[in-house]
């Protein structure tokens, strides 16, 4: 190992409670912004939110759709695969559960896609029953683009590679492909609780 | 999030390829572009990096260090032989004057 | 030999402080000790790590500031309000404290004598750094081409090397300071951003060739980049080198 920096601690602050800190994982008091590519900025009466592949038929929202639909706003813990985690942030938006009743499906997997060609993909049982959102507030404000905004998927229980930011659709597939970073070497579920970060994890 | 270059990478690109690759040259799989590794498009704070064609904005390469040993992904970016540190290096593309 | 046989490796390896030096209120150059250094060009960097008692480590790029005539090699950091390793190399870094590096890196964005000129430098803040080296072994090296450096600075408090700059002035080299939030009152030199009409003023007429090396934030390298390119400089004698946060 290299020999310590003298004085040396990081950014980093201690955790708070152990138990909600994931193996490997550090706390951060900022919210790191991390990005595979550049900023989009999707005019909002441009943007839609779509819902498509193996469905018996795809389903659109426009943004004003979409702000009438049933939203609620939790605060969650996320954790980032590069090693910080974030407790207690607050988001809102819209369950993934209320997306998905608009469609008929048997698909098992899907692929949240988003604009600048990102992509991620998740087996339906790890979005449903509460478990993910389409947010667009994050602590009270409209969600910034370089967070992410408009829109972005937000899926706490993994890593948080797999909140695809700038998210525009769920592709619904009978079989599970892999996205950006899962064709890149990182873990294809991405568990932070089972430090599931890299292929063979 | 400002972009970066290839100078960012350096570093990374040395201890995998075991050469100096800033001045390697390469053409961008999708779109043709030609280009030196240290004009890319680096985008350095991420799960890794993300190396992007100036011209057409796609990836051209990915860098990741899974679990502490560095991958790097290539193939969209086809490099010249003989560029980089086994070619000219250093000089500008052109001949000197003074 | 054992030796051909490793360099072709990038090895980490440890330095010694020697000494700091205050640059200016934000910015300290690290004089370190490098055993083994077997040299390196002007305009090239090395890659910083800091590890932490419990193995957490952080990495950042830095160009070295010196010449490859100097005797030691020179860093200098530019303390960031947000960053996480310069707070640590400006404040809490003492002479005679071990830093772990590896380099020289780079081969694109470096400029040696034998190269030739006319030598054109545009930095942005603390993208004058490389410059410095490039201007020391342009003086090391007779200063047989012209050199010319475009240095645009916050204000005169926040520029770096200035006594020095002074004196690389007298020694022939041209150099031209911008400065874009503040200025003393009976201040000579220019004012504002680096724009068209700065660069049409500063550089050489694209007839001359020059050899251009840009050095700053993105946006400021960009900029700066295709106004000498509309102005007809040939975009393969402009070389580019960005900072952005990740020098924090």
């Amino acid at each position: 190992m290299s020999p310590i920096s003298r004085g040396f601690t990081g950014r980093r602050r201690s955790a708070a409670d152990p138990s909600r800190v994931p193996p490997g994982q550090h706390i951060t008091g900022d919210f790191p912004v991390l990005s595979a590519g550049p900023t989009p900025h999707t005019p909002l009466q441009e943007w839609t939110f779509t819902i498509g592949g193996t469905v018996d038929e795809p389903v659109s929202w426009t943004w004003e759709e979409f702000m009438a639909l049933p939203a609620e706003t939790v605060t969650v813990d996320i954790h980032c695969v590069t090693k910080w985690s974030k407790l207690g942030t607050t988001w809102k938006g819209v369950a993934v559960d209320t997306l998905l009743d608009a469609v008929q499906t048997d698909a098992e997997y899907l692929t949240a896609w988003s604009d600048g060609g990102y992509t991620t993909n998740l087996p339906l049982d790890d979005v449903t029953d509460r478990k993910a959102w389409v947010a667009y507030e994050y602590g009270g404000e409209p969600l910034e683009p370089e967070h992410g905004g408009p829109a972005r998927l937000l899926v706490p229980h993994l890593y948080f590679w797999k909140s695809a930011k700038w998210v525009r659709g769920l592709t619904l597939t009978p079989t599970d492909e892999p996205g950006f970073w899962e064709t890149y070497g990182y873990h294809n579920h991405g568990d932070p609780w089972l430090e599931q970060r890299y292929q063979g994890d | 999030m400002e972009a970066l270059d290839g100078n960012a990478i350096a570093g990374q690109l040395f201890e995998y390829f075991g050469n100096e690759m800033t001045t390697a040259f390469g053409t961008c799989a999708h779109c043709g572009t030609r280009a030196p590794i240290a004009e890319l498009v680096v985008y350095a704070r991420a799960p890794g990096a993300v190396v992007r064609c100036r011209h057409c904005g796609n990836v051209v390469m990915v860098l990741v260090p899974v679990r502490g040993e560095l991958r790097v992904y290539s193939s969209a970016f086809r490099m010249e032989q003989g560029s980089g540190a086994n070619g000219p290096s250093g000089q500008h593309r052109d001949e000197k004057t003074e | 030999m054992a030796r051909a046989a490793i360099s072709g490796r990038l090895i980490w390896r440890l330095g010694r402080v020697v000494e700091l030096v205050d640059e200016t209120p934000r910015c300290k150059s690290l004089v370190l000790e490098l055993p083994d250094w077997r040299g390196h060009r002007a305009g090239q960097h090395v890659d910083v790590r800091l590890t932490a008692e419990d193995g957490y480590q952080a990495e950042r790029s830095y160009s070295i500031a010196s010449a490859p005539e100097d005797e030691h090699v020179v860093l200098t950091v530019e303390r960031l309000e947000d960053g996480e390793v310069s707070p640590y190399l400006t404040e809490v870094l003492r002479p005679g404290d071990e830093l772990e590096l590896r380099g020289p890196i780079g081969g694109y964005f470096v400029w040696e004598s034998s190269q030739g000129g006319p030598l054109l430098m545009i930095a942005g803040g603390s993208g004058v750094v490389p410059f410095r080296a490039m201007l020391r072994h342009w003086a090391a090296s007779r200063r047989a081409v012209r050199a010319r450096l475009l240095y645009s600075s916050r204000t005169l408090e926040d520029t770096i090397y200035r006594k020095e700059l002074e004196r690389v002035a007298e020694e022939g080299a041209d150099v031209q300071l911008t400065l874009t939030r503040q200025w003393p009152a009976d201040w000579r030199g220019h004012r504002g951003r680096v724009d068209r009409d700065l660069l049409a003023e500063v550089a050489w007429p694209p007839q001359q060739r020059p050899l251009v090396y840009i050095c700053g934030p993105t946006a400021f390298v960009e900029a700066v980049a295709e106004a000498l390119v509309d102005a007809g400089h040939e975009p393969g004698r402009i070389k580019t080198e960005r900072f952005g946060p990740t020098g924090a």
